[in-house]
């Protein structure tokens, strides 16, 4: 059953509730927000595998710590969505603003606009699919997980990486302290390939390079003091 | 740690610098041979302005005590009554501060919620995340919510009966923090999701927001995540604390966490400990007045830590403004951390009991503060729990003894007038007067 909810006349606090309500949540599976009209926090915290569709554009920390649910955002979305996604899927039909899937654990983040800065900032297995490009210092600090940008990304890329690994088809500003570019071997283009199909994205993965840690900032040393 | 000077004759000629004592020098040869600072655990050892620089005014003639060991005096503290619908209630006003597994052994963070546990009060995971064996020993347990995330998920976050959100630690304002890699073992890269063995930097600042606006949001998200059922703590570092505390609250803070800066840490550089944040008894009155000019003290509460040691801190922080403590340092060592039995080997590892510091190394002799599994079987959680509820109760009885003395039934009785200063500088610092007289240093004449 698909539950409208209108957030201009109930609220969000009565929309989170009902979509952690295990009681609630038996006889709706599918729910739609209309109004959203850039609230934060909009369903945060979900816990089900249910759909929920916000028509509108949302605030900060849209979907945030999500698990196993799918949400579509029909619109643009503040800071931080998605942030520390555990599992599940989350679009963005527009653009994303400042770290998008920050600190994200599992699941699927999928901006089909750009992303700002910092997207994927200490990511930690999430996968991360941006058709557009992404801003300044994203996947800083990145631990693990997947990142595939189809436009161009900005300076500073993967700096101070961990084991996350991303895929850039277009130009990179420049890359961050401990991140290089790196083969594409076979394992990677067909990774890629599936990523891009999980988010319905028509790229050439050939087209893409692949950039990860050099692993050189693994133990502190104090000759590398000016790459800190 | 032997004084050579101690066993040698007295010589006129061996005259020590003021500017270049031993330890000084000791520094510039350390770091003239290794080419890195010193990175240490444990909290600052500079002398600074602490509680010991304040008396009580027991009561004589113009204030009436209460009898000791008849007349009630209450303890219990309800922290989050500002938004939660499930505020903390504990016992005594001394809580455990936040410390992670991975910093100290499962069995070390174990016995700290079963001390805790025992006496009913909380205790607080750290970086990190959280085990099962510290949810399932600890009655009440605060999750700490730090900018690293480790292995943060809003499972453990409903599991919590507080949330607390990190933004600084008295030891290290505006820092991050190392875990070094010989402490990283396998469970402790697992639940931080990073390689086994290399150093693990913890960010000093949180990924998703940029100041306070943003805090506020996230403070809301966490609400909503977590239905407004538990509180919502913020911990800073004393600094700024004024402006800090103002900003926390207008955030939406139930509990605002001050760490002071003789505040431990598992490691950081030595020249943070001792150089940066000011002493906790100096950051109090900043923290009561902020939130008596916003008419939320003890509406907000406020908890304190910093090298609090025994029951007269706990009553001296209380009565500038605290509403609870939290012990950190004190905690380990109750729990045997630096114990005299194990003097041979603190020598072995070029330290001596009482004085070890390195826990960023790993080889904490007593099994605390450490990951290596035949270190960590030595600490017996239950036998350290115990000794951890022994010291709780100790500090609270002092802390009831004192307060009825200026004659309060219930700790939060006491207050800045129960206390005068034994130098102009803690006087300034803390606003009572000075012993003697009327004058509070700032605060006009007599």
């Amino acid at each position: 059953m698909m539950k409208t909810h209108d957030l201009a006349v109930d609220g969000l606090r009565e929309l989170n509730q009902a979509l952690h309500d295990a009681d609630t949540l038996k006889d709706a599976r599918e729910w739609r927000v209309v109004n959203s009209d850039g609230a934060h926090n909009i369903a945060c915290g979900i816990n089900d595998a249910i759909s929920v569709d916000i028509d509108g554009h949302a605030g900060y920390y849209c979907a945030g710590m999500n698990q196993k649910a799918s949400v579509t955002i029909h619109g643009n979305t503040g800071v931080g969505v998605a942030e520390n996604m555990m599992s599940g899927c989350v679009r963005v039909k527009g653009d994303a603003s400042q770290s998008a899937g920050a600190t994200a654990h599992g699941g699927l983040l999928i901006i089909e606009g750009n992303a700002s800065a910092r997207c994927g900032i200490s990511m930690k297995g999430v996968d991360i699919v941006v058709k557009g490009n992404i801003g300044a210092m994203s996947a800083f600090m990145g631990q693990a997980g997947r990142m595939v940008v189809c436009g161009d990304a900005g300076e500073g890329l993967g700096d101070s990486l961990y084991e996350a690994r991303l895929y850039v088809k277009g130009t990179v500003a420049s890359l961050g302290a401990d991140c290089i570019a790196k083969d594409m071997r076979a394992e990677h283009l067909e990774e890629l390939a599936e990523l891009l199909a999980s988010a319905g994205i028509d790229e050439d993965p050939a087209s893409f390079t692949r950039y990860g840690s050099a692993r050189q900032l693994y133990h502190f040393k104090v000759d590398n003091a000016s790459a800190y | 740690m032997t004084d050579e000077t101690q066993t040698q004759p007295y010589n006129p000629a061996l005259r020590e610098s003021a500017t270049f004592g031993r330890d000084v020098i000791h520094e510039i040869q350390r770091a003239a041979e290794t080419g890195i600072y010193d990175i240490r655990g444990w909290g600052a050892k500079r002398k600074v302005p602490h509680f010991d620089d304040l008396l009580f005014l027991g009561a004589s003639m113009s204030r009436y005590p209460l009898e000791g060991y008849r007349e009630k005096c209450e303890t219990e503290v309800v922290l989050g009554t500002r938004h939660a619908k499930k505020p903390v209630v504990i016992s005594t006003p001394v809580t455990i501060a936040g410390m992670s597994f991975g910093a100290l052994s499962a069995q070390a963070k174990e016995a700290l919620g079963r001390g805790a546990s025992e006496i009913g009060t909380s205790t607080t995971t750290g970086d990190g995340g959280m085990t099962p064996e510290e949810r399932g020993q600890s009655s009440r347990l605060v999750y700490q919510y730090l900018p690293s995330r480790y292995g943060m998920n809003p499972d453990d976050l409903r599991k919590a009966d507080a949330i607390e959100v990190v933004l600084g630690q008295g030891a290290k304002p505006g820092g991050g923090g190392m875990l070094l890699g010989q402490k990283i073992s396998e469970r402790v890269a697992g639940m931080r999701t990073l390689p086994q063995g290399i150093d693990q930097r913890s960010a000093c600042r949180h990924p998703d927001w940029t100041g306070p606006d943003d805090l506020a949001i996230k403070i809301a998200e966490l609400r909503e995540i977590t239905d407004w059922q538990v509180p919502i703590y913020v911990k800073i570092g004393a600094t700024r604390t004024y402006y800090d505390v103002k900003l926390a609250v207008k955030a939406g803070a139930d509990v605002i966490v001050l760490d002071g800066m003789q505040g431990g840490t598992a490691a950081t550089q030595d020249v943070f400990i001792e150089h940066v944040g000011i002493p906790t008894m100096a950051a109090i009155p900043q923290a009561t007045q902020a939130l008596q000019e916003m008419g939320l003290h003890r509406e907000v509460q406020l908890i304190v830590s910093g090298g609090i040691r025994n029951g007269a801190d706990v009553a001296k922080a209380i009565a500038l403004g605290a509403d609870a403590v939290a012990i950190g340092t004190a905690a380990l060592i109750a729990l045997g951390d630096n114990h005299p039995r194990y003097a041979d080997e603190y020598q072995k590892l070029g330290s001596a009991a009482g004085f070890y510091d390195d826990f960023q190394d790993g080889k904490c002799p007593a099994g605390i503060s450490t990951q290596d599994p035949e270190l960590s079987q030595r600490l017996d959680p239950i036998a350290a729990g115990k000794r951890l509820a022994n010291y709780l109760r100790v500090l609270t009885l002092e802390a009831q003894t004192l307060a009825r003395a200026c004659g309060k039934s219930h700790l939060h009785h006491l207050e800045p007038e129960d206390l005068v200063a034994l130098n102009v500088e803690a006087a300034a610092m803390a606003r009572v007067p000075l012993a003697g007289t009327n004058w509070v240093p700032g605060q006009g004449g007599y």
